[in-house]
């Protein structure tokens, strides 16, 4: 509840693996859109997961955050497999996303759509909530709280009772990002965050994107804008046609022949 | 912070009557309740001319408005907070009071105050049982099946001996009552408001012919149920609900269980419906499979569109003018069908969000006007990306 102090730094040394990705496979019919797939996110890091279109990125975070079931291999979330449960149990573990395309309650409040995230935590129920009991008054008095917290940390405290759907772009972006912090969770999963953004709102968005992990939150980053994955990620791993065809820091992954081949779209021959 | 106090009085003068209620005191807003509260309670004794249907016992007019209160407040659970669309509602209206009719004159001779949460709990096991394999499928779907579901319940009691076919099922307890005294009515005969003595209700005895003790029963349900949809609309399950309404997939990656609380608000408009259906069967005293017709859930889902669905106050506006103006305008009801096809055409070219939408419609389309206004002014500022 309290990770709004800036004081945690990085962790050094050997860190805790958050997610590892086992051997991943995953098929539609006759399409495999992930092919045999792993890699891990250790804690505490800004992991970049990119890849040209169709390479399979958001088909991995659907799996991860539990809309798709693996056709094989496991997905390991704080030591335990989460593989093919359901996507609110996943949530409750610890595991937040936003979406490529916005998809805020767009008629409820900025406030409120903060207050669903932090309800992931809570278990207020219909007798809790139709008597008053203690049990909803502490959590509403928290949520508020936490939900308050994350909208100035987001410098969206100026507009709480604003509709999500009155909100700028980038405001809305933004709550994204707060409602998924809400759930209190261990990984978020930003989906192309900076999607439709300038080239000055993508370099506060790295600033963003830094904080939130100095607040303790692991982060799993897809993104085009090479830019912003090279400055801001401590790792990356890149797909194409699903496959795993790189994994490491940035500096490697910029002078990768197989990266540069996937997005210039030539043969490596060609390249070399 | 100074800002907006200012914008806000700036925005006054164009407030609307729901905002101007919403922004008095406390404790004003609280008074004002108690004496609309008190008013309607009066309301059957003052008889006031005009209002007072003609011909019909104004007392049995008003619970009928409670009744639809009732229903419209549980079916906006439903419809309104979760986006359910459901088609049968009538038939958690139907299983509440063929229980409540078995129960205390068909198959036992059970008191109401005895039947009447059994009943409850029976439309709301059958909101269970219905929700569980229904609430997996979405939209359209959902509507086919509970439209459905009302007729099964419908045909089911047509066709069972048991529940008494289609002869019905007739002397059904009455809730019992204690005459303790005796209010006067007002009569308007001579122009001026005069006690009449020789017209009074006894309190609170439920008897056949003076109504009025039932719709003081169901005034009193269409409160506590007001007050438990409050508490419940403001709380984790009722942001549940709308977030699930709002978005399903989303909601569900945001840690809503969003089946459970599909699940939930299902099993409270049953619970909702079943209590209007026995409180119903009682007053009535007899009921057969054609007092559950297909057309009074389209009634009772018309109730909470023409309110304005999400809003509690909408609803019970939309409840009112459903129950309430084909009993007035008696005289013209061979044309009620039309009226009321041309009314709802008329609402949905000037109010398609209903007479009182939930207030964040409203708000919001006052924050879009200014949201234009701002743009007019700082061109590209805030403007979306290509």
């Amino acid at each position: 509840m309290h990770r709004m102090s800036d004081d945690k730094p990085t962790t050094a040394g050997t860190p805790a693996r958050v997610l590892e990705i086992d051997h991943l496979t995953l098929k539609f019919g006759g399409l495999t859109a992930l092919d045999d797939v792993t890699f891990h996110i250790n804690e505490g890091e800004i992991l970049g997961l990119i890849g040209p279109n169709g390479a399979g990125k958001t088909t991995c975070f659907n799996a991860i955050t539990g809309i798709y079931a693996p056709t094989s291999g496991a997905i390991v979330f704080g030591g335990s497999s989460i593989a093919g449960r359901k996507r609110h149990e996943i949530a409750k573990l610890g595991v937040a996303r936003t979406f490529q395309n916005i998809r805020l309650f767009k008629s409820m409040t900025a406030l409120e759509n903060v207050l669903v995230g932090a309800d992931a935590q809570h278990t207020t129920g219909m007798a809790s909530a139709l008597f008053r009991l203690p049990k909803h008054r502490r959590e509403e008095r928290e949520g508020h709280e936490r939900a308050m917290e994350l909208l100035r940390f987001m410098g969206l405290d100026r507009v709480p009772d604003e509709l999500a759907s009155n909100l700028s772009y980038g405001d809305q972006r933004r709550l994204e990002i707060a409602r998924a912090m809400a759930t209190n969770p261990k990984l978020i999963c930003l989906d192309e965050p900076a999607a439709g953004f300038n080239p000055a709102e993508k370099a506060q968005l790295m600033e963003l994107i830094r904080r939130v992990r100095d607040q303790g939150f692991t982060v799993l980053l897809i993104e085009h804008d090479m830019k912003l994955v090279m400055g801001v990620t401590d790792r990356i791993v890149v797909l194409e046609f699903g496959k795993l065809i790189a994994e490491g820091a940035p500096a490697e992954i910029r002078d990768n022949p197989a990266v540069i081949a996937a997005y210039l779209g030539v043969d490596e021959e060609d390249a070399s | 912070m100074s800002t907006e106090s200012s914008s806000t009085t700036a925005r006054t003068s164009r407030m609307s009557f729901g905002q101007r209620v919403a922004a008095l005191p406390k404790p004003v807003k609280i008074g004002l309740l108690i004496l609309a509260a008190v008013f309607a309670y009066a309301l059957p004794l003052l008889e006031p001319p005009f209002i007072s249907p003609p011909g019909t016992d104004f007392g049995g007019v008003l619970f009928t408005v409670t009744i639809y209160c009732i229903v419209a407040l549980g079916l906006n659970i439903v419809v309104g907070y979760a986006g359910l669309l459901d088609l049968g509602y009538v038939g958690f209206y139907a299983i509440g009071a063929y229980t409540a009719a078995i129960l205390t004159s068909f198959h036992a001779n059970w008191p109401l105050l005895l039947a009447l949460p059994v009943a409850v709990l029976a439309s709301t096991l059958s909101g269970v049982l219905l929700g569980w394999p229904t609430l997996r499928v979405r939209g359209d779907y959902l509507a086919i099946v509970t439209l459905g579901f009302g007729e099964i319940i419908r045909l089911v009691a047509q066709n069972t001996e048991w529940l008494g076919a289609s002869k019905g099922i007739s002397q059904i307890a009455k809730p019992s009552g204690a005459s303790l005294f005796e209010i006067p009515h007002l009569n308007w005969d001579s122009g001026v408001p005069l006690l009449d003595f020789n017209d009074t209700t006894k309190f609170i005895e439920f008897g056949v012919l003076d109504q009025i003790p039932y719709y003081w029963l169901g005034l009193t349900v269409v409160i506590l149920v007001l007050f438990a949809d409050r508490l419940i609309k403001d709380s984790r399950v009722g942001r549940a609900w709308e977030a699930t309404r709002e978005d399903e997939d989303a909601a569900e990656l945001m840690g809503v269980p969003t089946f459970k609380f599909k699940l939930l608000a299902f099993a409270t408009g049953a619970f909702i419906g079943g209590l209007a259906g026995a409180l119903y069967a009682s007053r009535q005293g007899f009921i057969n499979p054609l007092s559950f017709l297909l057309l009074f859930s389209i009634l009772f889902l018309a109730a909470v569109v023409v309110g304005g669905q999400g809003n509690r106050w909408g609803v019970l506006v939309g409840a009112f003018l459903v129950a309430y103006l084909p009993e007035r305008f008696r005289d013209f009801s061979d044309f009620r069908v039309l009226a009321f096809g041309a009314a709802l055409m008329l609402l949905s070219i000037f109010r398609p969000e209903g007479l009182l939408p939930p207030r964040r419609t409203v708000r919001a389309r006052h924050a879009q006007h200014d949201i234009e206004a701002l743009e007019e002014g700082t061109e590209g500022e805030d403007a979306p990306h290509v």
